[in-house]
């Protein structure tokens, strides 16, 4: 996206330089197919092509329902921190812990007002929304400490709201009973 | 009279100049002007623009390092929200709204807009509105919570103090400007051009403000409507947003950004319509894809409204409505695309471009808006989107494409049409550096915005630790901001030497082809000694040889008559010249109305409620006292109106301006009533703590009585009319009407009285709204119907001159419709409550 934007900017700069230098030049292309190339049928291919790629990204990146449902932690945002329960009961405040390798739901809902739910290193952000539960699903290839921070302005708090997730090894995290309901493999 | 006289130009000038300029001294309070008008709006958008520039600065200093930080996070919130709040509400729509009201009488052909007196009262408006939101950041209770202001955080539970009540009605004051330049603009483009301008004639620009204001029509009043019910939530415990009681913040934003993303559209499109003036003056040749653009513009509107949601992506939406959101957002990019390839085309077909100042800071323009419409089509799509979202790749973003978009094409119009403003033209080109400081600290800034962005810092923190990395990122990005407001600060100091020591412009000093040049500059109160009869599309003029026509008296109403500040009123496809329009004098009328609707604001924002009823009282007065004098109590011969057309006086035609405005006017709250009905829908389906604890039960008799009088209203304001052409006294009828809307008025208030504890839950409270809504539309009616009287006992009707009445009608018809629509809403929302699954959190 990065490159492809980077061609399509110097090239509209080209252009419209060269009409400014060489008139005669773009001129010769004709004034009508001038518009209808550089501002119909390109951009019309190329955003097809793009939303087309970014809606199957999407689908990967939700959390859909499948037959076994994903480790579920539930996230409650407030101002100014994080708790995090886990299914066995476990609740911790400000900093989690994920099995590695494996797609984790962190299910987000807020006591007061909006926060923006973001673990930059892992993947996208969902709001945590008063009266609302929003499922996000992320993954941890490699264990490690990962930050996150609060996405959405907050209050006055807003800057001091991070917390930290640590990704240790599935079989360190399923060793806790409390963390996780049921032993996993 | 001296209509026989032979047309002598300087006495012309004269004459005309005693009826329309405005007087020196305090006399210029009274100022009706578009042209004083038009400066008064850009000169006070300029200042608002250099406050909020200051913000931004105090802003840069806070995040420059890790270090840095100065002041406290509240301060810094009130910082941040005003900045943008400044920009958007007090800077960028104003500046449009004072060139547009400047220009379009001039492009058009015409001697002024159709509502002057509306011009000075939205002045009135956006400066009172503004200065209150000021001040309040000078007292230290700016607002706090965004500039989007989302709810709960906006809310009292969370934001107790004055800070966001002076934004929910401060702003709401300002969008009154908005709104009556939106039907400035659109009658005045439709109706008051120059005779032979059928639509397809017009300029370019004619074009996208019409448009322009056409969204703003409907842009504006989701946004009004959301500020009211949020107000109401905080003063009265109205629970709208507040997710405990059956309200939902998601609401907010979706009128918020039902509102807030045409409006980047409504900022653009002008500033667009600028430069498809300038380029063709330019390139000297005339704009090629004349009819391309307009689909493309008209396309850019219909789309605009479609893709509110790509500011909500993270907020856990279907991700199949995401991806038609996705769709429509990286749509827009077509019709746009197309407008830059007419652009380029035009450039490119004639001999080499002339090269001045305008042009490089189109240049700026092109290269900046660019690569923020592709950062654009990049946040538009999802994935991206979920990093990108509330980070400063975001901030980069925005200000790529309302900086490129709306600054730069403003500065290229700000020389463009100065020696229009002045009759001066620059001898220093301080523009040249001022250029390149400006484009050179924005991309310093925000250019590499994008990667602190993407490098994971969200936007609006008020510090963040060394650990993060971004000082370096942060210290070049203050450091450019400073470059560029060096540069605003040199480019200030050019245009006060062009205006004081500039030399004397020649006429048409760039050689343009559309009317404004047609005229001395600095302009002459009245625009035009006389009006151009239209041959070709407008922007194929010789303005050199129009010009001394039209001063000459070549043209159409070539005389001073009566004292009447007159212009002409044509049909609104073909331009066929249909009436004259007589336009009110200057008049401190709209100053007093001003001030008084600020009195009104005020009593709102110290909670002064019942003051504020009496001070509403009089606002309504002083409005209606603006028709005093208006209109005439004789019948009127056909006026001549020069080149030996004759024609009727406005108020003697079917659909005079005003009509119109009325039209628009009902339009406009229509969509605001929509948006009321939307909320009580997608409370019902969406919202959390539903179903409701108590359900209203209307009664079906009072509803129908209610529906009685409102329809009964409407058959006597339509008799009342059908009185009047059949020479017959209108009496009866009005004083039924008067009555019926009276008792309408009476029995909604009665209906919403009965709902059970509105504070209870969002459902009682949109039902309540909704009754108080139709009630509010009864009392208005009652209102008019009184008008109508008064204007009966004074003489002004007639046969010929049922205009006052016919605008009672329209607003009869519609307070009828939405009336038993808000009767049929109200029964609606009692079942779809009462049938409401079970608890849902």
């Amino acid at each position: 996206m990065l490159i492809g934007a980077a061609v399509i900017f110097l090239a509209v700069l080209a252009i419209s330089a060269l009409a400014i230098l060489r008139p005669a030049v773009v001129a010769s292309f004709g004034a009508r197919r001038t518009i209808l190339w550089g501002g119909l049928i390109v951009p019309t291919v190329i955003l097809t092509i793009l939303v087309i790629a970014a809606f199957a990204l999407g689908e990967r990146l939700l959390a859909t329902p499948r037959e076994e449902m994903p480790l579920r932690i539930d996230v409650t945002a407030r101002q100014w921190n994080w708790e995090f329960r886990y299914p066995g009961g476990e609740s911790t405040a400000n900093k989690v812990r994920i099995p590695v390798g494996e797609d984790v739901d962190f299910a987000l809902t807020s006591e007061d007002v909006i926060h923006g739910f973001w673990i930059p290193r892992l993947g996208g952000k969902l709001d945590a929304i008063p009266g609302h539960t929003n499922v996000i699903r992320l993954r941890a290839d490699r264990p490690g400490t990962y930050g996150g921070v609060c996405a959405e302005y907050c209050g006055t708090g807003h800057a001091v709201m991070p917390f930290t997730v640590e990704a240790v090894s599935r079989e360190e995290f399923y060793s806790v009973p409390a963390q996780s309901a049921e032993l996993r493999p | 009279m001296s209509l026989d006289r032979k047309p002598d130009p300087i006495r012309l000038h004269k004459e005309l100049t005693a009826i329309w300029e405005t007087p020196p001294g305090w006399a210029r309070l009274s100022a009706v002007n578009h042209t004083t008008l038009g400066k008064r709006f850009i000169i006070t958008a300029f200042v608002f623009f250099a406050i909020g520039g200051l913000l931004a600065m105090l802003i840069r200093v806070q995040i420059a390092t890790s270090s840095t930080a100065f002041v406290s996070p509240e301060l810094y919130g009130q910082f941040f929200t005003m900045h943008g709040t400044v920009m958007m509400f007090l800077f960028a729509i104003p500046m449009f709204e004072g060139f547009a009201m400047y220009l379009l009488p001039k492009i058009l052909g015409a001697r002024d807009l159709a509502f002057p007196r509306l011009s000075a009262y939205g002045f009135w408006c956006y400066l009172f509105g503004g200065s209150i939101l000021i001040v309040a950041l000078l007292l230290g209770a700016a607002p706090d919570s965004g500039w989007f202001m989302y709810t709960p955080l906006s809310s009292s539970t969370y934001s107790p103090g004055i800070n966001n009540d002076i934004w929910l009605l401060g702003i709401t004051f300002v969008e009154i400007s908005a709104l009556s330049a939106a039907i400035e603009i659109i009658v005045s483009i439709l109706r008051l051009r120059a005779p032979g301008m059928s639509l397809e004639r017009m300029p370019i620009m004619a074009w996208y403000l019409l448009i322009t204001a056409m969204m703003m029509l409907f842009g504006f009043p989701p946004l009004i409507l959301g500020s009211i019910l949020l107000e109401l939530e905080r003063a009265f415990d109205l629970p709208f947003f507040d997710p405990t009681r059956g309200g939902d913040s998601l609401l907010w934003q979706h009128l918020f950004w039902l509102f807030g993303h045409p409006e980047v559209y409504i900022i653009f499109l002008p500033a667009a319509g600028a430069i498809s003036m300038m380029i063709p003056t330019f390139a000297r040749h005339e704009l090629v894809g004349y009819t391309a653009i307009v689909v493309a513009v008209v396309a850019v509107a219909f789309l605009s409204f479609g893709l509110w949601v790509h500011h909500m992506f993270t907020v856990g939406i279907p991700h199949l409505a995401l991806a038609f959101f996705s769709a429509a957002s990286g749509l827009v990019a077509i019709p746009t695309g197309v407008q830059i390839f007419a652009w380029i085309a035009t450039l490119a077909q004639g001999r080499r471009p002339r090269w001045d100042v305008p042009m490089l800071y189109l240049g700026g323009f092109l290269f900046i808006f660019v690569l923020g419409g592709l950062t654009g089509v990049m946040v538009a799509m999802v994935p991206f989107n979920w990093q990108a979202h509330d980070t400063h790749f975001v901030v980069a973003h925005l200000h790529y494409v309302l900086v490129g978009g709306f600054v730069f094409p403003m500065m290229a119009a700000t020389y463009y049409w100065l020696p229009h403003f002045t009759g001066r033209v620059s001898d220093h080109k301080i523009s040249i550096p001022a250029f390149w400081l400006i484009f050179g600290g924005f991309n310093l800034t925000f250019f590499l915005m994008h990667l602190t962005g993407l490098r994971g810092m969200p936007r609006r923190i008020d510090a963040y630790p060394a650990e993060a990395g971004w000082d370096w990122l942060n210290l070049i990005s203050s450091i450019g901001g400073f470059v560029m407001a060096a540069g605003f600060a040199l480019f200030v100091v050019d245009l006060v030497l062009q205006v004081r020591f500039g030399t004397a412009a020649p006429r048409n000093p760039w050689g343009a082809r559309t009317a404004e040049w047609a005229m001395p500059t600095p302009p002459p109160a009245y625009a035009f000694a006389s009006l151009p009869q239209v041959q070709d599309r407008a922007d194929r003029l010789d303005p050199n040889s129009l010009g001394t026509d039209l001063a000459a008296g070549k043209g159409y109403l070539p005389f001073a008559r009566n004292g009447w500040m007159e212009t002409l009123g044509v049909d609104m496809a073909t331009g066929k010249p249909g009436e004259v329009i007589v336009l009110p004098n200057r008049t401190y009328k709209p100053l007093i109305s001003g001030v008084l609707t600020c009195a009104f604001v005020l009593c709102l924002l110290f909670k002064f409620y019942w003051a504020s009823l009496l001070v509403l009282a009089l606002v309504v007065g002083s409005l209606l006292g603006w028709a005093s004098g208006m209109g005439s109590r004789r019948d009127c011969a056909l006026l001549e109106a020069g080149r030996g057309l004759v024609l009727p006086p406005h108020w003697q035609t079917e659909r005079p301006p005003s009509w119109w405005a009325m039209v628009l006017v009902c339009a406009a709250d229509a969509t605001l009533f929509a948006s009321l009905l939307f909320g009580g829908l997608f409370l019902w389906l969406v919202a959390p703590a539903w179903p409701p604890p108590l359900v209203a039960q209307p009664s079906l008799t009072i509803a129908l009585f209610a529906a009685m009088m409102v329809i009964g209203a409407s058959l006597s304001g339509r008799l009342a009319v059908s009185a009047l052409r059949q020479k017959r006294s209108a009496i009866v009828m009005l004083r039924l009407a008067g009555v019926a809307q009276a008792a309408g008025f009476a029995t909604f208030l009665l209906m919403a009285l009965q709902v059970p504890d509105p504070t209870a839950h969002a459902h009682l409270a949109v039902i309540f709204v909704v009754l108080i809504y139709a009630a509010i539309h009864a009392g208005i009616g009652v209102i008019l119907a009184l008008h109508g009287l008064w204007r009966w006992h004074g003489g002004y009707l007639s046969a010929l001159r049922s205009l006052d009445l016919r605008i009672a009608q329209l607003w009869h018809y519609y307070a009828a419709v939405t009336a038993i629509i808000s009767l049929l809403a109200t029964f609606l929302f009692a079942f779809l409550a009462s049938h409401a699954e079970g608890p849902r959190s």
